[in-house]
């Protein structure tokens, strides 16, 4: 299986999107290139751009290895792809607010009635809970993968706290400081309004009771936190306050900051705090993290949450495998983007076929992200495969599987030169007042030859993603 | 509009940076000390652990004070919250949580500098290479201080940032000299041996001014003078005074800002008058060690009413 490249597909030689690239490219000293490579990554040290790794103290904070082959996307394969990531996240808020109010999709019997009532992502104090504007899921983060010219599929949708949009954002900055010759040369849409736009459209769904300009502020769980580093940056890019959960606290019926002049009402909470730590008198009673009682404010619509607690339901892998019965249950239109094929090994054919097929099949489970607990049949040892087996039928609702895709391939810059190495794609999408998509998005790469594993956790590392003004 | 607890980590930054540099500087008079006392060298690396404030912290661990272990303890030791590696630790820590107040500038700076010296003291310093290790933090922490000042807006951020700087360093002048007070007492000030001169010489150099008492005193080492140039003077910029002369300055700005009058603003304002308006005669009358006691005393109780007032908490 020959995966599809980006820059030279295997039958066709250079694509278009890629032809200014590969005439810069070709006049460059490859020497040069290594050495831009070493700078970049001087470049993230300095600045501080990284993550932290769980589970590893010794290496409490690691960067994402950078690598300075661009990923190109042409400005046709593009509106295709945003007209789809559009339908796909209307649908999602469509369907939260179904799912916590009437449930039409139940009565109407397109999803089993078990897979909501059952599932620790649905929250059931959101019930009856209309967020302001009718928004819920406000930031998505939509990971897309390729496997040829014209096949895009959605590999998983994003609808609680996103991360990776700084990456997006400081890889254009470092591209841009290695190699300002490249961007005269080559016309790339601009990723670096994305702060601006986040903040008006967290300010388009402010509270209806706040007159002028609503006060927002980022709420992270602290330095700790693998994604510190991304909260600091989006609330001081978009000049607004990075707060703890220690600093809040509920006055007059109002969220409010402790500052050194005493405490200040706070309107939207652009939230990276998991729903369970948000506020320990409804949810998790050892969170230290949150506001106790800031879900009363929520439930009273004097404060907007973004995300709005309870959109786990909607990114579940298990709700996953229903996405083409959701979008044409609440858009009336077949889905643009296509869903892979998805076995939920709840059901007894689904799971006997995948424990027949495990050597072809990736096997992930329901509730896990960041690439822990899955199995990639292919690269598995038998040995491993059977350990994997053996979980997989104590708790068979707790995985789904999907066969092993090729996924596309773009070159990295590599000791030899060039090499192939697989990548998807996460755009991120605003929802308010209307949809603002920021043409890019992170993409990550495996990069080890042949992996298919892209999360940084695991070994991936990121290029910086151009969308091409044509 | 300041976070509180933007305020508390902006003001623990700059305390951690100027502990680090401090600390530096107390190793650095130690060794010379050491040096000149052979024997005695030990009794010099407990009154560095003294002055440091490390003296309990170390005796907890049960090691004997020779300069290699103190010199370790006092840089690199993850057990002694005020050792440089810690200190910058914390710093760091700060300067991420108040990430959003910093300019790009001061947050690299810091970073920078702790990069660079947990890579320096990531083993255990060898005698040869201590001058250099010890002008490395003495510089990258000029580094930080030159980023912050020549980049940072002269708002409530900076004033928060000076309060904890001349907290800590008045605390840390004070300490010094009362470590030593005995040798400043004028009743061994006629000996002038040559012994006393190391020891005149290495207050002066723990603060960096063996070279400044010169331009402002005459030539010779006069305990009094000594004394009242690291207590008293206005110009010093380690002094006492010089260091309460900029916490009433901020300490006022933050209350124009605020348009109130805090009472730690009238606390620093009293120190200062009572700094201002002694001679040193006046302190030895007092008595040398009580009225350090007395300072260190209220240089702490400014430090809480500050964190009170500003809401740290």
């Amino acid at each position: 299986m020959v995966a599809f490249d980006e820059m030279r597909p295997a039958e066709s030689g250079l694509r278009q999107p890629y032809s200014a690239y590969d005439n810069w490219l070709s006049e460059q000293d490859p020497v040069r290139l290594t050495e831009k490579t070493a700078d970049a990554e001087r470049v993230f040290r300095r600045t501080g751009i990284t993550f932290n790794v769980y589970g590893q103290a010794e290496a409490a904070e690691r960067l994402i290895p950078f690598d300075i082959v661009p990923r190109i996307i042409s400005g046709s394969e593009w509106r295709r792809l945003t007209q789809g990531i559009e339908q796909r996240v209307q649908a999602l808020n469509a369907f939260l607010d179904d799912i916590y109010h009437r449930q039409e999709i139940l009565r109407a019997g397109r999803i089993p009635r078990e897979l909501i009532a059952d599932n620790e992502a649905f929250l059931p104090e959101m019930i009856g809970v209309r967020p302001p504007a009718g928004v819920y899921t406000h930031i998505i983060g939509v990971d897309i993968v390729r496997t040829a010219e014209d096949e895009f599929f959605v590999l998983e949708d994003n609808a609680r706290t996103p991360s990776g949009v700084s990456y997006m954002l400081e890889n254009r900055e470092t591209m841009m400081q290695l190699f300002p010759e490249l961007f005269q040369r080559v016309k790339v849409l601009p990723v670096e309004n994305y702060p601006q736009l986040l903040r008006q459209s967290l300010s388009a769904v402010k509270p209806q009771s706040v007159n002028g300009a609503p006060t927002v502020a980022v709420l992270t769980p602290g330095i700790y936190n693998s994604a510190y580093f991304e909260h600091a940056f989006l609330a001081d890019q978009m000049g607004v306050e990075l707060v703890e959960g220690q600093d809040l606290r509920v006055v007059d019926g109002h969220v409010a900051m402790r500052t050194t002049e005493g405490y200040k009402q706070i309107d939207v909470l652009y939230r990276r705090v998991d729903d369970a730590f948000l506020d320990p008198l409804t949810f998790n009673p050892d969170s230290a993290l949150g506001v106790p009682g800031i879900m009363d404010v929520y439930r009273a619509g004097n404060i907007t949450l973004a995300n709005a607690p309870g959109t786990g339901i909607a990114d579940d892998k298990a709700i996953y495998s229903y996405m083409p019965e959701i979008v044409e249950f609440y858009t009336g239109r077949r889905a643009i983007l296509g869903n892979i094929p998805t076995w939920r090994c709840s059901e007894p054919d689904s799971l006997k076929y995948v424990l027949e097929h495990l050597s072809e099949l990736v096997v992930k489970e329901v509730h896990g992200s960041g690439g822990y607990g899955m199995l990639v049949g292919p690269a598995a040892s038998k040995k491993e495969r059977e350990a994997f087996a053996a979980k997989l039928k104590t708790k068979p609702a707790n995985y789904i599987a999907q066969p092993t895709l090729s996924l596309s391939t773009c070159p990295i810059l590599t000791k030899k030169g060039l090499a192939p190495r697989h990548v998807d794609l996460r755009p991120f999408v605003l929802v308010s007042d209307r949809v603002r998509i920021v043409p890019g998005g992170l993409t990550r790469v495996a990069l080890k030859e042949g992996s298919l594993v892209v999360n940084s956790s695991q070994g991936g590392g990121t290029k910086d993603t151009w969308v091409l003004d044509d | 509009m300041l976070l509180g607890r933007t305020a508390n980590g902006l003001y623990w930054m700059s305390r951690y940076i100027e502990r680090a540099e401090n600390m530096a500087r107390l190793v650095d008079t130690g060794q010379r000390l050491a040096l000149t006392r052979g024997a005695e060298a030990v009794e010099e690396w407990n009154s560095v652990l003294s002055s440091a404030g490390a003296e309990q912290a170390f005796a907890a661990s049960g090691a004997e004070a020779t300069q290699h272990r103190v010199v370790d303890f006092l840089l690199r030791d993850p057990a002694n919250p005020s050792s440089v590696m810690s200190s910058l630790d914390t710093a760091r820590n700060n300067a991420r949580m108040v990430r959003t107040a910093l300019t790009r500038e001061t947050w690299e700076s810091i970073n920078e500098a702790w990069m660079s010296l947990k890579g320096l003291l990531a083993r255990p310093v060898d005698d040869r290479d201590l001058p250099r290790v010890l002008d490395a933090i003495k510089r990258e922490t000029a580094l930080i201080r030159g980023a912050f000042y020549g980049t940072m807006l002269r708002n409530e951020i900076f004033d928060f940032a000076q309060l904890g700087i001349y907290v800590e360093r008045a605390d840390n002048t004070a300490r010094i000299v009362d470590v030593k007070y005995y040798v400043l007492l004028p009743s061994v000030s006629w000996v002038g041996s040559s012994l006393d001169n190391y020891q005149w010489e290495a207050i002066l150099r723990s603060v960096s001014a063996h070279r400044s008492y010169r331009w402002e005193y005459e030539a010779e080492y006069v305990p009094q003078n000594i004394a009242d140039f690291l207590l008293l003077n206005r110009r010093m910029p380690r002094s006492l005074c010089f260091c309460y002369r900029n916490l009433t300055q901020h300490l006022g700005y933050l209350a124009e800002n605020y348009e109130e009058s805090p009472q730690c603003l009238e606390l620093a304002k009293n120190t200062l008058t009572g700094l201002a308006e002694s001679s040193i005669r006046d302190v030895f009358d007092i008595g040398l060690h009580e009225f350090l006691a007395d300072f260190i005393r209220d240089n702490n109780q400014l430090g809480e009413e500050i964190a009170a007032h500003y809401r740290f908490y």
